[in-house]
């Protein structure tokens, strides 16, 4: 057996305490900071081309068959029409994705919650710290969004610049109740399920490809109660300088929402799984 | 550092630590020794500030865990159970988050992480994914992490449990070593042998009380006797032999496999079995252990 230094750190070492201490949940979110690092190129890769095929695809392509048709939808092409539509959709699977298996993982697989709670961080520096991050997240991918939007020629008006709280906000209005309910779960079966029946149809009802007014009565008020929608609407009326300021007030208060409830839930159901 | 009255934790109608009483000094290393079960883990997640206390008082380091438990941790380590460790990240890179979680500048963290690798053996691990590495290795990192903050207290719940001997033997040296540092460690095992060279004084715990208290030595004292003599006729035949020799110790007690006959002359009683004209198929004098200390006060029923 090789002879081991002493831990006691050598003397001339002085600590300076810092003069403004690292808020608790700041030092969280540093840990998933941590851990994008690892996979930060092809995240931003992903980010950029995931826009880059839909709206080639969707938006151009067959756009040009409902623009030569219908002459383009609410006023505009198709494809300035999808792209907000889309970029609040991304931010909702973002939102959702992220506060699924990670938050999970956190708690039972890597068990990383519970090496915060032994530092000094409480539960509820562990939930904003992972919110926060998760915030961080969709302001990377709703700029690189923006960005191509952008290239693509749909970006109508300055307010589109307010987009990249509108995508944060819409993202967030799932991943609060998402960690809420993660944090209840024992195995991730749940999460699929979650995804089929939530997220997808989701996706493809609240007005991201085409006006609800489109769908039966009954979707069309179902849809108003979903957050997606008030999402894609925001992000629609800033990107097309279109729609009444209160309105868009109204909706982005609905997502607000859903943030202070889902992070209500969260206090709840983090502290009933991590303080035992 | 630690200063527990009628410390008590429960779940529902289900009472994990049954109103207890301990101080543990400064320097001192103290180790909570039980089965399954006993309540040990709860104590000292209550120690850790992680679990709220449910009855009775608890001061750790003069502070309260309810109010003050950031505090407390800033100065304390802790070694759960379980790995809590991040398997994707590296050996270093779990050193440096864990770091910030206190608060140190990242050059402190680096200077005290080289020094920490270099203590657990981790050094030319350093750059490596922690996810292949053994369980030693792993166990010897989350020790290193819980010394990045340079705590005056740590915990360790049950450090070598699933390691190999030489793994076990090498976190002892390092442990052994931080004692005499005068690091304060708290300790919870289910391994006597761990138990006999780390802990200066320890409480056995059963159903969430202590059974007894003191040192390795003093409870051997109280608990057993000086030698213990075990004995092995041909299976079967244990229960009829045991009366006749049973006068021959202070105390006895038949297994399915052998006799053990607790005495403080253990040579003269073998001495005597043998004028009885017994021929045990193999006997064995040795000393009394903790393991028979544990085993009397918390009874040889196998706990789940």
């Amino acid at each position: 057996m090789t002879s081991a230094p002493p831990v006691v750190f050598e003397h001339g070492e002085i600590v300076q305490p810092r003069r403004v201490a690292t808020p608790m949940w700041l030092r969280a979110a540093l840990y998933w900071g941590y851990q994008y690092k690892r996979t930060w190129r092809s995240s931003i890769v992903t980010s950029f081309l995931i826009p880059v095929l839909y709206l080639t695809s969707m938006g151009v392509a067959l756009g040009s068959l409902v623009d030569k048709h219908s002459h383009g939808v609410s006023g505009v092409s198709y494809v300035a029409y999808l792209a907000p539509g889309l970029l609040a959709a991304t931010c909702m699977q973002i939102g959702a994705n992220d506060t699924m298996w990670p938050v999970m993982g956190a708690i039972k697989w890597m068990r990383t919650y519970l090496a915060m709670l032994a530092a000094p961080l409480d539960v509820y520096d562990v939930i904003l710290g992972h919110l926060a991050w998760v915030a961080a997240r969709l302001g990377i991918v709703t700029t690189i969004y923006l960005a191509v939007m952008a290239a693509f020629g749909t970006v109508h008006s300055p307010w589109a610049i307010l987009a990249l709280p509108a995508g944060i906000l819409t993202g967030m209005a799932f991943a609060a109740p998402m960690a809420a309910f993660s944090a209840t779960q024992e195995k991730d079966v749940a999460f699929s399920t979650v995804y089929r029946f939530i997220v997808i149809p989701l996706f493809l009802f609240s007005g991201t490809f085409f006006p609800i007014s489109q769908l039966p009565r009954l979707l069309e008020y179902l849809a108003y109660v979903t957050p997606l929608y008030h999402g894609v609407a925001l992000c629609r009326d800033l990107t097309l300088g279109s729609g009444h300021p209160w309105v868009d007030v109204g909706h982005a208060a609905y997502l607000a929402l859903w943030v202070g409830v889902g992070y209500a839930f969260c206090r709840r159901t983090f502290a009933a799984r991590l303080v035992v | 550092m630690v200063e527990a009255h009628k410390l008590e934790k429960r779940f529902g109608d289900f009472v994990a630590v049954d109103g207890v009483d301990f101080t543990i000094a400064k320097g001192e290393s103290f180790g909570f020794l039980g089965p399954n079960g006993a309540g040990k883990t709860s104590t000292m997640r209550m120690i850790s500030c992680i679990s709220p206390v449910s009855g009775g008082t608890l001061r750790v380091l003069g502070l309260d865990p309810a109010t003050e438990g950031a505090q407390i941790r800033a100065r304390m380590g802790l070694v759960p159970q379980e790995d809590s460790l991040d398997l994707d990240l590296t050996v270093l890179d779990n050193l440096m988050i864990y770091g910030r979680y206190f608060d140190l500048p990242k050059k402190v963290i680096r200077q005290r992480a080289d020094q920490l690798l270099e203590f657990a053996q981790l050094t030319e691990r350093a750059n490596d994914r922690v996810d292949p590495l053994s369980g030693g290795m792993k166990r010897r990192l989350t020790i290193a992490r819980a010394l990045i903050s340079d705590p005056d207290l740590l915990i360790l719940d049950e450090p070598t449990t699933g390691l190999d001997p030489q793994a076990r033997h090498l976190l002892w040296d390092r442990l052994y070593r931080l004692k005499q540092q005068g690091v304060t460690l708290v300790i919870t095992t289910h391994y006597m042998d761990e138990a006999e060279q780390l802990c200066d004084r320890l409480v056995v715990m059963d159903k969430g009380r202590f059974a007894a208290e003191g040192s390795p030595r003093q409870l051997i004292g109280q608990h057993a006797t000086k030698e213990v003599v075990e004995l092995r006729f041909e299976p079967g035949h244990h229960e009829e032999i045991a009366p006749r020799v049973a006068g021959l110790a202070q105390r006895h007690e038949v297994l399915p496999d052998r006799i053990l006959l607790y005495t403080d002359d253990g040579d003269a009683a073998l001495a005597e079995v043998a004028a009885m004209g017994l021929a045990p198929r193999s006997t064995l004098v040795r000393r009394s252990t903790l393991e028979d200390v544990f085993l009397r006060l918390t009874g040889r029923t196998l706990v789940d």
